[in-house]
């Protein structure tokens, strides 16, 4: 069964590639759009297969000195390969309407089909070289797609430079730890890693290492910088797939690391984790409700959501060193309902961000405006989206924050003093971190589809064609439907990583007997439904009573207010946080005022500019490019053209390693 | 669903539609008094609200269906809140405890609802008090979710009913340490939460400093109308809260007809006196200028924690 999964979508693979290349652009879409879904979808199946324990293997026998490649995925794997497949092929399916010029290319969709394949082999993957064969795969597949639009816009080129550098550092640094432990293990096969024994400095460096490659490619603070500029650069689809599907599997690394291979005996270790987690998604959700470029506010969002992830991970891991198994197992399926739940919801608000930059050219949401009555399908989905993202109830959103906060307020029980501390801060941070998310999502749905527009792009918008009208359909189905029978999900992970402690009460309900907590979604929509039958009976008979009266100016206390540039805009609505939290954002403000020639009391034009920096971009990485660049510029010395220099340097280079060699 | 509960929260709910707009008109009369006025009676939100009903909504240029939706929500939200929360007495739902988790998140559901209202006519006060609002619901949650995490920690669960239930058997714990620090703290939310004095002033006609009631500027007619009672919700409920965790007594701990009785009862002196003290506070109180009110959020936070950090020490000691 697995072998067949695995198989169907290396073919699948192969007739997507040559449908590409074959077929006129005119049909590329059509035809290889679905074949590209059919990979997602059997990865879905197959990694189904695997969560259900169906076993299996495919071994592909390699030149390569280092052994086979060996695919074989576990149920954690299974798991994700689901979760992949599953927004694989929604944003393939989304493609097929939304690509056009430089998207719609060979390259573009070689690289789509061949990135969701790699990405799908990650999860799958049961030895170390696999797993970097398909991790590498997927790092080259991914830069390309999002070099995609390099010809229109300059930017992309700089983000595409960051990306590159930000992954292959990931790379390196998977590389060397996986080096340590192979080496240590004697082999290869994750089986050998999981029984070995380890020397303790070897594990510490190597988990330092695993955990900062991992951590690279999830864009977890500091290592995020490449996610808010590869995220608004590349086609939304791509977008999508990366920020739902690709930096998950930097969780599912941190998952391997720290519950498989390395099982955490130090307690450094988790609070390390934990303290990335805490720190990442504090900083990223603020960053994100003070950006007004809605692609930027959604890549920030994504380090908000992976930092909680690995603040599960963390007090997982840190609740099972203390013997706490019971709420640990809360705390990890806390880890994986926020893989599912941001998987969802970043799809769809990815995938709305981009019907909206394809129907207004506009990322900008201070441009934006007054888009629900243009594109309701786009709007009503975008608001599932940003409910799911903002964690409020019936979402699978609010079912993943709810289990955390259940693991983190019963972790401290044991009456230790590590606990005592890191669990109620904990609890704060996710607290602020979901209060500010709330206004993130408030701002983005209120300001880009609310009022009127602000531009003119965004009042000639048009509904966006079927294919992404369906995805975007699918993915709002998801974000609901899945919050309304969270005890179906809560199995799933129960399954996919072993545990004890978290069940399901029928379908609809979620059960934590570790905890003794239970939450039935469906129960709280009944009594909403109950509750609202008189509200909106009450309603419907005043509004025939009393129909609405139209009017040819909304009120605003008397002010006439003619420009549509008077209303409030994404920056205004951040700007009283913005304030608040200036010592972390630290925004670049100028005002230029311009008084009229005449008198100096009269002001003709104020200029108003912010510009918002990353404190970690500005701090940590500028000065490191710097200094690479003088050093660059000094090595620039050695090269001066003229022949009997270089000779030199061979003669010299062959001496030390001659000496080297004889020492 | 069991039907004591349901039963119960119907009781709920009836009481507390009927009491909350009285509670309103209570506070409004006793600040009335305080200022040397007449006042307009306990029952003029009654007289507001049948108003506001015969009249007809407006509809201006470019307003969506948030303009008739929204209300709804908020008061079908709060509606919610008042099931939920143990107000007349402590049987909850098995399937859907009063759990605090999903009380704030039905909570956030009418902030929610209220901000994009807000948004909707595209006017600039809106957007202001909109953002205003969503600003200082982002800075009260921790406060709000860390103080009762304090209260639920001797108790081991995070559902108000069993909170309330311990403290009914324990009343001593009412006074200890912890629980007055987390309930300071939670005060402090709720007032911010309900927009109430020093963080905003209900009753001002100055556009420039209004939070609350700049979102609702440009509702009429019924959308108005279920606004203002859906605000009333909140707050009846937000007080009702604070009042059954500071003096849980009188809660019917089962359904029958005394208890139940006894526990209206009780819930009603209970919001009668909070209203009253709210009331005569905001009386002596100035509103805080906007930047300040983080401070004060952050102070009470601060408490909140503490509170935390001390009902570990009492347990392990």
């Amino acid at each position: 069964m697995i072998a067949t999964g695995l198989l169907t979508q290396v073919a699948l693979l192969a007739l997507a590639i040559v449908l590409a290349l074959a077929t006129p652009v005119r049909y590329r879409a059509v035809l290889t759009g679905p074949v590209v879904a059919g990979i997602g979808l059997a990865g879905a199946l197959t990694g189904w297969a695997a969560l259900s324990g169906a076993h299996g293997s495919v071994n592909v026998p390699v030149t390569l000195p280092l052994g086979p490649v060996t695919l074989a995925p576990t149920p954690l794997g299974g798991f994700f390969m689901l979760v992949i497949g599953a927004v694989g092929s929604v944003c393939a399916v989304y493609a097929i309407g939304y690509v056009h010029g430089p998207s719609a290319s060979k390259t573009s969709w070689v690289a789509l089909a061949t990135f969701l394949t790699a990405m799908q082999l990650v999860p799958a993957s049961a030895d170390v070289v696999s797993f970097l064969l398909a991790w590498e795969l997927m790092a080259v597949t991914s830069t390309v797609l999002v070099l995609t639009e390099h010809a229109d816009r300059p930017s992309v080129r700089n983000a595409t430079l960051w990306y590159a550098s930000m992954t292959q550092l990931s790379f390196f640094l998977l590389l060397v730890g996986f080096a340590i432990l192979s080496a240590q293990a004697g082999s290869t096969q994750f089986v050998a890693l999981r029984a070995a024994e380890w020397d303790s400095t070897a594990a510490n460096v190597a988990f330092v290492s695993l955990l900062l490659g991992f951590a690279a490619k999830a864009g977890i603070v500091p290592l995020h910088v490449w996610l808010p500029r590869a995220h608004p650069e590349a086609p939304s689809h791509v977008s999508a797939l990366m920020s739902a599907a690709m930096v998950k599997l930097g969780v599912y690394g941190a998952i391997l690391v720290s519950t498989e291979f390395l099982v955490s005996r130090t307690t450094w270790w988790s609070v390390l984790i934990l303290a990335l987690g805490t720190v990442s998604a504090v900083y990223g959700i603020l960053q994100a409700s003070v950006a007004s470029d809605i692609k930027r506010l959604l890549a920030f969002s994504t380090t908000e959501n992976i930092g909680l992830m690995f603040l599960a991970l963390g007090a997982a891991s840190l609740l099972r060193a203390y013997e706490t198994t019971a709420v640990a197992d809360v705390a990890l399926a806390a880890c994986l309902l926020l893989v599912l739940a941001h998987a969802a919801f970043k799809t769809t608000l990815f995938l709305g961000a981009g019907s909206i930059l394809r129907a207004t050219g506009h990322r900008d949401l201070d441009l934006l405006g007054g888009l629900g009555s243009r594109m309701p399908l786009t709007s009503v989905t975008f608001g599932i989206g940003a409910l799911g993202a903002a964690a409020l109830p019936l979402t699978i959103g609010f079912v993943a924050e709810w289990v955390l906060l259940q693991a983190l307020i019963h972790g401290a029980g044991s009456h230790n003093r590590i606990l005592a501390i890191t669990m109620p801060v904990a609890v704060g941070a996710v607290a602020l971190t979901a209060g500010l998310a709330l206004m993130t999502f408030v701002k983005a749905y209120g300001i880009a589809f609310l009022a009127r527009p602000r531009s003119e792009g965004a009042s000639r918008a048009q509904e966006s064609p079927a294919s992404m009208r369906l995805a975007l359909v699918a993915g709002a189905a998801l974000v609901i439907g899945l919050g309304l029978v969270p005890g179906l999900t809560a199995d799933i992970v129960a399954v996919a990583a072993g545990l004890d402690g978290v069940g399901s009460v029928g379908l609809a309900g979620v059960d934590l007997p570790g905890v003794s907590a239970t939450l039935d979604p469906s129960l709280l929509l009944l009594l909403g439904i109950v509750l609202a039958l008189p509200v909106v009976a009450v309603s419907v008979r005043n509004a025939r009573r009393r129909p609405r009266r139209n009017v040819d100016l909304a009120w605003g206390c008397g002010g006439v207010r003619v420009s549509p540039r008077m209303q409030y805009t994404a920056t205004s609505y951040a700007e009283p946080l913005s304030r608040i939290f200036d010592d972390s954002l630290r925004p670049e403000r100028d005002v230029i005022v311009t008084h009229s020639t005449e008198a100096r009391y009269l002001v003709e034009r104020i200029q108003y500019r912010q510009r918002l920096s990353d404190v970690f971009e500005s701090r940590l990485y500028l000065p490191v490019i710097a200094t690479i660049d003088r050093v660059g510029a000094a090595a620039k010395n050695l090269q001066n053209g003229k022949i009997n220099f270089y000779l030199a340097y061979s003669f010299v280079a062959f001496l030390v390693v001659l000496m080297v060699v004889s020492l | 669903m069991n039907g004591g509960a349901s039963v119960l929260a119907l009781i709920q709910v009836l009481a507390m539609a009927v009491l909350t707009p009285l509670l309103v008109g209570l506070m409004r009369q006793v600040r009335a008094r305080l200022e040397g006025r007449a006042g307009a009676g306990v029952l003029q939100p009654w007289r507001d609200l049948r108003k506001l009903f015969a009249k007809e909504p407006l509809r201006a240029p470019g307003i969506s269906w948030v303009q008739a939706v929204g209300p709804v929500v908020l008061v079908v939200s709060s509606l919610v809140l008042c099931s939920l929360i143990p107000l007349v007495g402590t049987v909850a739902f098995p399937g859907l405890p009063d759990d605090l988790f999903v009380v704030v998140g039905v909570l956030l559901i009418g902030t929610v609802a209220l901000a994009l209202v807000g948004l909707d006519a595209g006017s600039a006060f809106g957007g202001m008090g909109s953002s205003r609002h969503m600003t200082i619901a982002a800075l009260v949650e921790p406060t709000v979710l860390v103080s009762i995490y304090a209260l639920s920690v001797p108790i081991g669960s995070s559902a108000l009913s069993r909170i309330v239930d311990a403290r009914i058997q324990a009343p001593a714990s009412v006074a200890a340490p912890v629980s007055l620090l987390a309930m300071v703290s939670l005060a402090i939310a709720v007032i911010a939460e309900t927009s109430r004095m020093p963080v905003d002033n209900p009753s001002t006609h100055l556009e420039l400093t209004m939070v609350h009631e700049a979102m609702v500027l440009e509702s009429s007619g019924r959308d108005l109308g279920w606004l203002e009672l859906g605000s009333w919700l909140r707050l009846g409920a937000l007080l009702g809260l604070i009042g059954t965790l500071t003096v849980p007594f009188g809660m019917a701990v089962e359904v029958a007809p005394v208890p139940v009785l006894v526990g209206m009862l009780t819930l009603a002196i209970r919001l009668a006196v909070l209203g009253a003290v709210l009331a005569t506070v905001e009386v002596f109180l100035a509103k805080l200028r906007l930047f300040r009110v983080p401070e004060l959020l952050a102070g009470s936070f601060v408490l909140a924690l503490l509170a935390v950090t001390a009902s570990y020490l009492t347990v392990t000691v």
